[in-house]
């Protein structure tokens, strides 16, 4: 793209745009203002006469900026796709006449409208680059795998099977994790009547005889440094050996620990040996290996067997853990059919509150269960009395009484707490952190951050783990994202990732191994991750101007930025997801994308015109989220719901985005109302880069000096949450900011 | 049509739902070429359906407009709706689909304007709503659709109103002439996610469906929340649009029942715990809701979701499987006749309208594959080396939620890729 800037404007008539619109007057705007070389107007752009139009002048007259004022940027996207030029949508469609009435006296504020959205595309053509991959990283195939349990040894089959070659850390000395502790598992084909094999010896076979996969035994990850595409690897053996390795994406299949049943006093564990918990049956049933299992005080063939589900999950009491397992009602079944496959005549009683078995083979199984003459009992245990044989305590909820039973032996169903090293810092903000670090040798948050061992130890700024979501699970946030951690590349599987048995962690694991393959694909060619996958452009920063205050370093919820030795930020292309909100962050204005910068945005806003004060005709700016807010404007103006002719709006990538600078200069230009639309904040958000709304509503606290200082009124600038669905409420929100400033009068800013 | 390129190498995905569009963007992503078959005029399949998803609450048209959008701008992914997949042969690394795709008698050159739509009158039942209103003959299916392009109801060819559309396009986009065909497409994985649909609620007798207004689905009334939705967002019976304040949710409706569905369907329980929601966010401290279930299987994470329900008092937890419903005639109230387990009390509750949490079948009706793949006795697809190159994802497998439908597309996406790879080595 070297050579000169070369603007070309294209106006459709269609769609009523030319009925209603004037667009000889749009097409002299584009020239005039926006400086367009070229201005075209058609009645049918995306039509492939239309396009060809475009592409001709692309072929032959040098345009590289194209400027179509049509519909909105998300309508006809397959139609205006041209290679190697920026492209500039001035919305007339939903953005002007769907939202404003037919009528001659609203004509000339709809029509202002419409040519300011064309200055505005016009100067956002203006201040863009096409964006080009930093070719930071090539494209490393080599998939690294923590954890050698079902999971990781899945993940690394399957990669390697689709060509990806794979290394396995597992810090024990074999592979198999806990699932070659199990004697048996749940069957995961019909007639999912049976226990079956683990299949554990298969797998762990497959991995020897795999020359695509390596396995360090023994081993940690004790630095990983870089980012997708150029992750550099310390695998460090027990015996102090360590090797660094290469690769473009990590699977994280670091597993689960064991609840630890001694904080279950009330149930004997601990006291009685015949209390166990399901991890120790399975040690029974392997040592009985289809004779009849003994119990562990006195090694007597168990004769009866009450199993206590629930055992310290599903609870809020102090040491427990809030969360279901998933698993463990299966699990119990399982077991319970080791004793009556083996003998029907041994009691099996599974004492549950909800009985947890789902889909169709979980029903199966359950159903089977009944028939082999498993006792399920609704009722919730209360105690485990200690004595020659476990006493349970429960309360039946069925005959509403209470109720006990001895057996020979208990089992505790206890639960999955996840093995996802140390929660990050990512929460934090610049104060805290700096409080923080004052205060390094006290504090609680400092103690828990050493108990706990890092499984990555990321050289990241923002901690050395991927960031836990609910109940320390290092989950994605997202329902239709399962695998969207806060850590571009690292995708987890399993039981850290959320509760789950062996043949769900074995689909994640599967599931994880193509999301890294993914990355480690795209990361190579420069190509962003979701939600804005594809997008080349990518944060670069004005060295001369930076003053090193670490606000984008802290800020990024991704961890995409370090900081060199003298605190300068430090940008991982292939981590960052291209939100933008190190932009926002930036008090001194020099972080940018190609695309999308600080003058992308800001001269968009300067280019509007503002009537002067009694003319009467305020001017909104509205920056609206390009996810939820943006189509919830586009969808209110497709069922034709009017708004405001004085609001501008201008899609942001992400609210946290959003620059000060922005907010100011347009105040001081003469803006009369300033609404930023983003994403609902808070423990259940939605912003799909975290927390860009929250940063924003934080941000924008400071603007009220900002309006004293300049005088004017607090309600001009104002944050709303949005949702998608919210088509009704971003016109009336709109209308009612219209008719503040009708109340509170014109800004005194006009030039 | 007919200029679609499709090779050995290339995935078909069949089902454009959420799980069809997950596997295809993450095979798309790392350059595989992928075909889309979708049944529908649009994408989204169920989730597009949904007022909000548990646990969050949030809005399944955010996810939506991200998937849509790479959809869009991925040039590998090619979606081809109202087509079916009639005809499967060949093995791994080198299938041949032939597939059936229906007129939509619009053409791309539709600008989604609306012209055609303003133009005619004739109406239809509304399928997007379970056809608890009309829509026009000439229609989006709703507001997201993907591809945002109208369609034309077959039942409206032939009629004035036709003519009105055509007449109303100015650029040449309505085709009254369009014909049914069926093209032939290569393939060297197929991928499964023909989704599910909601279990035939007429079948379970005792809770008259089929007789007592007020009786409803889980489906139905989630359409019910939808501002765009057949009542406007409101929370009314059927009967007489009367606010429905007093909800019972009947959980395992025709699930885990030998007379109708074997199976649980995994994600009922979370959705009426959902639903209960939605009944104080429309009346607040004046709704009352019943839950009767028999197990709450609010699974793993989502038992903390579950806890939060049970903090509220206006919601209350019946353990009981109801064993039938009868009209009260004076006022419409269904009345639910059943046994509290807990303590073994009979009941004859009234509610102004009661919601069957019905179950999840596979859409795909078992014998009815074009080509013979392992099905389990409820209908979902096994995984088995004897499927060759063909692979279940999402909800086509297994009663799953969301997050483990996607989860389950995505390992899919891999399945097909490595078949794929093998066919591209093999060419060299």
């Amino acid at each position: 793209m070297a050579g000169e800037m070369k603007i070309g404007a294209y106006v459709c008539k269609g769609c009523g745009i030319g009925e209603r619109l004037n667009a000889d007057q749009l097409a002299t705007t584009a020239t005039r203002d926006g400086k367009a070389a070229i201005c075209q107007q058609h009645d049918y752009l995306c039509s492939e006469e239309g396009v060809n139009m475009i592409q001709n002048d692309i072929d032959n007259e040098g345009v590289n900026r194209v400027v179509i004022a049509a519909c909105s940027r998300r309508a006809k996207t397959d139609a205006f796709a041209f290679k190697h030029v920026t492209l500039h949508r001035a919305n007339l469609r939903e953005g002007v006449i769907w939202v404003r009435p037919d009528s001659d006296d609203q004509q000339e504020t709809t029509q202002e409208m419409a040519d300011d959205y064309v200055r505005m595309a016009c100067a956002e053509a203006k201040y863009s680059k096409v964006p080009e991959a930093s070719g930071q990283q090539g494209v490393n195939r080599n998939i690294l795998i923590v954890g050698g349990g079902v999971a990781g040894m899945t993940a690394a089959l399957e990669a390697s099977k689709a060509g990806y070659p794979c290394t396995i850390v597992e810090k024990a000395a074999t592979l198999g994790g806990a699932v070659a502790q199990l004697y048996k598992t749940i069957p995961t084909k019909a007639p999912y009547a049976d226990p079956q094999d683990s299949g554990v010896d298969e797998l762990i076979a497959a991995i020897e005889a795999d020359s695509n996969i390596t396995v360090h035994l023994n081993s940690r990850t004790t630095n990983i440094a870089g980012a997708p595409g150029r992750f550099a690897a310390d695998i460090s053996a027990e015996s102090g050996a360590t090797v660094t390795k290469d690769f473009g994406a990590i699977v994280q299949a670091s597993g689960f620990k064991p609840y630890d049943a001694n904080q279950l006093p009330e149930f004997a564990y601990g006291k009685n040996k015949d209390v166990v918990t399901q991890l120790e049956l399975e040690a029974l049933a392997k040592a009985a290996n289809g004779s009849a299992i003994k119990r562990p005080s006195d090694g007597k063939e168990v004769s009866s067997v009450v199993f206590v589900q629930c055992a310290g999950q599903r609870s809020k009491k102090e040491g427990h853990l809030e969360h279901c397992s998933g698993y463990c009602c299966s699990a119990s079944i399982k077991q319970a059919m080791y004793f009556k496959d083996q003998n029907p005549d041994v009691e099996t009683t599974i004492m549950y509150t909800d009985l947890r078995t789902p889909g169709a083979g979980g029903e199966n199984f359950y159903r089977s269960g009944q028939k082999k003459g498993i006792i399920f009992t609704k009722s919730v245990v209360s105690e485990v009395v200690n004595g020659a044989n476990p006493t349970v305590k429960f309360k039946d909820l069925i005959l509403n009484e209470e109720a006990e039973v001895e057996a020979d032996l208990v089992v505790l169903a206890t639960g999955m707490v996840p093995n996802a090293g140390q929660a990050t810092r990512a929460e934090l903000t610049i104060e805290e952190n700096e409080d923080k670090a004052d205060a390094k040798s006290s504090g609680e948050a400092q103690v828990i951050r050493v108990e706990v061992e890092s499984i990555l130890n990321l050289d990241y700024r923002q901690g050395k783990d991927v960031p836990h979501m609910a109940n320390g699970f290092a989950d994605s946030h997202f329902i239709c994202f399962p695998y969207e951690t806060q850590r571009t590349g690292i995708y987890t599987a399993g039981p850290t990732r959320r509760p789950m048995d062996a043949k769900q962690a074995m689909d994640d694991a599967m599931g994880a191994a193509m999301r890294a393959i993914g990355e480690a694909e795209n990361a190579g060619l420069g190509k962003a991750a979701h939600p804005r996958s594809g997008d080349l452009s990518f944060p670069t920063f004005r060295k001369e101007g930076c003053t090193q205050c670490k606000r984008c370093t802290v800020e990024c919820p991704f961890g995409a930025i370090n900081e060199d030795e003298q605190g300068y930020p430090v940008y991982n292309e292939s981590r960052c997801r291209r939100c933008g909100t190190c932009m926002g962050a930036c008090p001194v204005r020099v972080i940018s994308f190609e695309s999308y910068s600080v003058d992308t945005v800001g001269q968009q806003l300067k280019a509007v015109d503002i009537p002067e004060e009694f003319d009467e005709k305020p001017r909104i700016l509205v920056l609206a989220c390009e996810n939820d807010a943006y189509p919830a404007l586009d969808m209110a103006a497709q069922n034709k719901l009017e708004y405001s002719a004085f609001a501008r709006v201008i899609p942001v990538r992400c609210l946290g985005s959003i620059s000060l600078s922005w907010i100011t200069d347009s105040l001081n230009s003469g803006f009369d109302g300033i609404m930023l639309m983003g994403c609902p904040s808070g423990d259940n958000y939605q912003c799909h880069f975290v927390k860009g709304s929250g940063t924003a509503q934080e941000r924008m606290g400071k603007v009220g000096d900002t309006l004293q200082s300049l005088s004017l009124e607090k309600e001009r600038v104002a944050t709303y949450e949005i949702s998608i669905t919210d088509i009704h409420k971003v016109p009336k929100l709109i209308n009612d900011m219209a008719t503040t400033i009708e109340k509170i009068g014109m800004s005194p800013f006009k030039f | 049509m007919s200029d679609i390129v499709a090779t050995n190498q290339t995935i078909l995905v069949v089902g454009g739902g959420i799980s069809g569009m997950t596997a295809a963007i993450e095979a798309a992503e790392v350059g595989k070429q992928v075909i889309v078959i979708e049944k529908r005029p649009f994408i989204g399949g169920r989730v597009s359906q949904l007022y909000k998803y548990f646990p969050k609450l949030c809005f399944p048209t955010c996810g939506l407009e991200i998937n849509q959008r790479r959809i869009n701008a991925n040039k590998n992914i090619t979606v081809v709706t109202m087509a079916e997949v009639t005809g499967l042969v060949g093995e791994a690394g080198n299938y041949t689909a032939s597939v059936k795709i229906s007129p939509r008698y619009v053409n791309s050159n539709c600008t989604a304007c609306g012209a055609c739509g303003d133009a005619v009158e004739s109406e239809f039942d509304n399928e997007f709503n379970y056809n608890m209103d009309k829509r026009k003959g000439a229609y989006l299916p709703y507001n997201l659709a993907q591809p945002q392009r109208y369609v034309i109801d077959p039942q409206m060819i032939g009629t004035d109103d036709a003519q009105k559309a055509k007449d109303a396009c100015k650029f040449n986009a309505v085709d009254l002439d369009m014909q049914e065909e069926t093209i032939e497409l290569k393939a060297g994985a197929v991928i499964y996610a023909t989704g599910w649909r909601p279990y035939d609620a007429n079948k379970i007798q005792p809770y008259g469906y089929d007789r007592i207004k007020n009786v409803i689905t889980s489906v139905e009334f989630e359409r019910m929340m939808d501002p765009f939705g057949p009542t406007g967002g409101k929370l009314v019976r059927p009967s007489d649009g009367a606010e429905a304040k007093k909800v019972a949710f009947i959980q395992c409706a025709g699930s885990r029942d030998r007379n109708y569905l074997k199976h649980c369907s995994r994600i009922c329980c979370m959705a009426s715990l959902k639903q209960s929601t939605y009944v104080s966010e429309k009346y607040g401290d004046d709704a009352e809701v019943s839950i009767y279930y028999i197990d709450i299987r609010a699974i793993d994470r989502f038992d903390d979701f579950y806890q939060k329900v049970q903090d509220d008092k206006n919601v209350t937890f019946i353990k009981s499987k109801v064993a039938s419903i009868v009209e009260n005639k004076a006022n419409g109230n269904p009345t639910l006749h059943g046994v509290d387990t807990e303590g073994y009390n009979r009941y004859a509750n009234e509610h102004d309208l009661v919601v069957l949490a019905v179950g999840m079948e596979p859409s795909v009706d078992k014998d009815t594959f074009p080509i013979e793949i392992k099905v389990n006795d409820e209908g979902f697809i096994e995984h088995d080396e004897a499927n060759g190159g063909v692979f279940a994802a999402g909800c086509s497998s297994d009663a799953l939620d969301v997050n483990r439908a996607v989860q389950h597309a995505t390992a899919a996406a891999l399945r097909a890729i490595q078949v794929v790879n093998r066919v591209a080595k093999a060419e060299g």
